[in-house]
């Protein structure tokens, strides 16, 4: 762990509000990003990944969903009680976001220079020539090649992977200190995926910035990330180092997530799955969130929600088969 | 290009052309009457002349300059109807598709109480009122059209919303007003202007309507709806009264939407033929 903390948060909760009653989307969330750090968050569809984000970014779909507890504290200020002119300053400037899908990522009537230099315009003055000489600097930093002439292109004019490079440029244009990366690989192309997550790598090593790597991809965390933070149901049920979690997975819900990667060396079988499905977020169980699924759980995890319990150095984990060992 | 409406350009590029130069193509004067010289037939039937191709009047005056007049009438109705209403339904349809919530139910509630109301008789209401002229004709056709842009606007916003660039617009800490104004309204524009033009139709036939019923433009004033309801009293012994102008209406309001089609074929990219 190096560097100082730019990104903190703190029993996190968000909740929808619908008609049909409340959905803890993310119930109790807590995590940290340090300078130059790459955080996975891991978990199947529907945990709360994305929410998590959009929470981070206070950028939640109103009325239904609001954030009603925690702390999210970014560079060393709590962002929760900030207005939202206040928090117009802050996106863009401390934290950027790089998005799914790059067809719709760009605004299809400019030309990807006139969205770079919107994006720099914000937070940069000086004449129009030096804005522009900045925005084909920043094209050329995610390996644009010919970025003179790119700048002035239309995105229908380019590929999904060039699309997605470009809205990486615009991420990182004004250099935030904090980057969220939700699914960045998934709708490009095999061959482009690996790419652009070196590309994504190399940036980030070279602004020192932090990034938060949204995925339910295992593989793509082994080579992206430091750390690893696995939620399920709206909570983080496991978190600590890559090499920790994938060496000694403590929680039964990340020993399962594992064991269901296929693997090329290993006999061809049947694919290892979960059991059952994850439960209604509008009916969660009152012990731990995993137990109908846990071939380990007893009586105890069915009642109660575990504590949590420290594996290792920086290793944690929300399971009380954990509290003989801890 | 390829399949242009050529016919249709034709024809609004002539009604654009008499509409401007109309002093220029007539000596005879849309109003000053002439009773010695009341309807005379067009030049083609018995007893027409040569002066006065399309025929007279039951005042003695010549049809042809009464046509170009009135197509100036139409143009500037338009024009105005179009910008107003279309304007203020352009900016209400993004604001309502774009905020959302409660702002868009009042506004939709608002479209469909001002598409529920009979434009004809909210037209009568307000010529009553504010009497007969250019200025009611303008409000009364755009108290309808604002309505008709709103919803087809919106309903293009809503689909323009879920698109990611806004969210990473929003994310890069755009002013919702920001948004709104350059990313939204350019996605838009396309369906603004095949609305324009499929409108046009509707306004020019809107203003003969009100001018037919009395509500509209006031003689002696010469507007194409005015100008059949004129000959109405006439139509079996003076057919060319009423039935020229009814042509006139019918071919433009063909053209404008014919036209309009193209636009709609050629801006819509799942249509476009590459």
């Amino acid at each position: 762990m190096n560097g100082d903390l730019v990104l903190d948060v703190r029993d996190l909760h968000t909740h929808f509000f619908l008609r049909r009653g409340v959905v803890k989307a993310v119930d109790g969330v807590s995590f940290s990003l340090r300078r130059g750090e790459v955080l996975g968050l891991v978990g199947e569809s529907g945990c709360g990944k994305s929410v998590t984000a959009l929470s981070l970014l206070r950028l939640l779909p109103k009325p239904a969903a609001r954030t009603v507890k925690g702390e999210i504290v970014l560079d060393g200020e709590d962002i929760l009680p900030k207005s939202d002119r206040e928090m117009r300053q802050i996106r863009g400037r401390k934290i950027a976001m790089i998005l799914q899908d790059p067809q719709t990522s760009l605004n299809p009537v400019f030309t990807v220079g006139d969205q770079i230099r919107e994006a720099l315009a914000k937070y940069f003055q000086g004449p129009p020539g030096s804005i522009m000489a900045r925005a084909i600097d920043v094209l050329r930093r995610v390996k644009v090649a010919a970025p003179e002439q790119r700048i002035h292109q239309y995105p229908h004019q380019m590929s999904g992977g060039m699309k997605q490079r470009v809205v990486g440029a615009i991420a990182i244009s004004c250099e935030p200190q904090v980057m969220i990366a939700d699914e960045p690989t998934t709708s490009l192309d095999v061959t482009i995926q690996l790419q652009y997550l070196r590309l994504l790598k190399e940036l980030q090593e070279a602004t020192d910035m932090a990034l938060l790597f949204i995925t339910h991809d295992f593989g793509v965390v082994a080579k992206m990330c430091d750390r690893v933070a696995v939620m399920y149901a709206g909570r983080i049920v496991e978190s600590g180092t890559v090499r920790q979690v994938f060496d000694k997975p403590a929680h039964p819900y990340t020993q399962a997530l594992i064991a269901s990667v296929p693997r090329m060396k290993a006999q061809v079988g049947r694919l290892h799955t979960i059991e059952g499905q994850p439960p209604e977020f509008s009916n969660l169980p009152p012990g731990c969130r995993f137990a109908p699924r846990c071939a380990l759980a007893d009586e105890r995890c069915h009642a109660t929600y575990p504590a949590q319990f420290t594996v290792g150095e920086g290793h944690t984990a929300d399971c009380w088969r954990l509290e003989e060992t801890a | 290009m390829r399949n242009m409406p050529w016919t249709s350009l034709g024809i609004i590029a002539a009604m654009l052309f008499m509409a401007v130069f109309a002093p220029v193509l007539t000596d005879h004067s849309p109003i000053d009457q002439s009773l010695a010289k009341k309807l005379l037939p067009p030049v083609w039937e018995e007893g027409g002349s040569t002066k006065y191709l399309l025929g007279t009047d039951i005042f003695g005056r010549d049809v042809l300059t009464r046509l170009f007049y009135g197509a100036r009438v139409s143009m500037i109705v338009t024009a105005m109807a179009l910008l107003v209403g279309g304007g203020v339904g352009l900016l209400l349809g993004i604001v309502s598709g774009y905020v959302g919530g409660r702002v868009d139910t009042l506004l939709m509630r608002l479209v469909d109480a001002a598409l529920a109301f009979p434009t004809i008789l909210f037209a009568l209401l307000l010529a009553v009122t504010m009497g007969q002229g250019l200025r009611t004709i303008v409000i009364a056709i755009s108290l309808l059209l604002w309505a008709r842009f709103a919803r087809v606007v919106r309903g293009e916003v809503l689909a323009v919303k879920q698109r990611d660039f806004i969210a990473l617009a929003r994310v890069h800490g755009c002013s919702p007003a920001r948004i709104m104004m350059v990313h939204v309204l350019p996605n838009v524009l396309n369906t603004f202007m095949v609305l324009l033009t499929l409108h046009v139709g509707v306004v020019i036939v809107a203003e003969a309507s009100l001018s037919f019923l009395g509500a509209g433009v006031p003689p002696p004033t010469p507007s194409w709806g005015l100008m059949v309801a004129e000959g109405r009293g006439k139509i079996s012994s003076a057919w060319w009264l009423s039935i020229i102008p009814g042509i006139a209406i019918t071919l433009v309001v063909l053209a404008f939407n014919l036209f309009g089609d193209w636009l709609r074929d050629r801006l819509d990219p799942k249509l476009r033929q590459l």
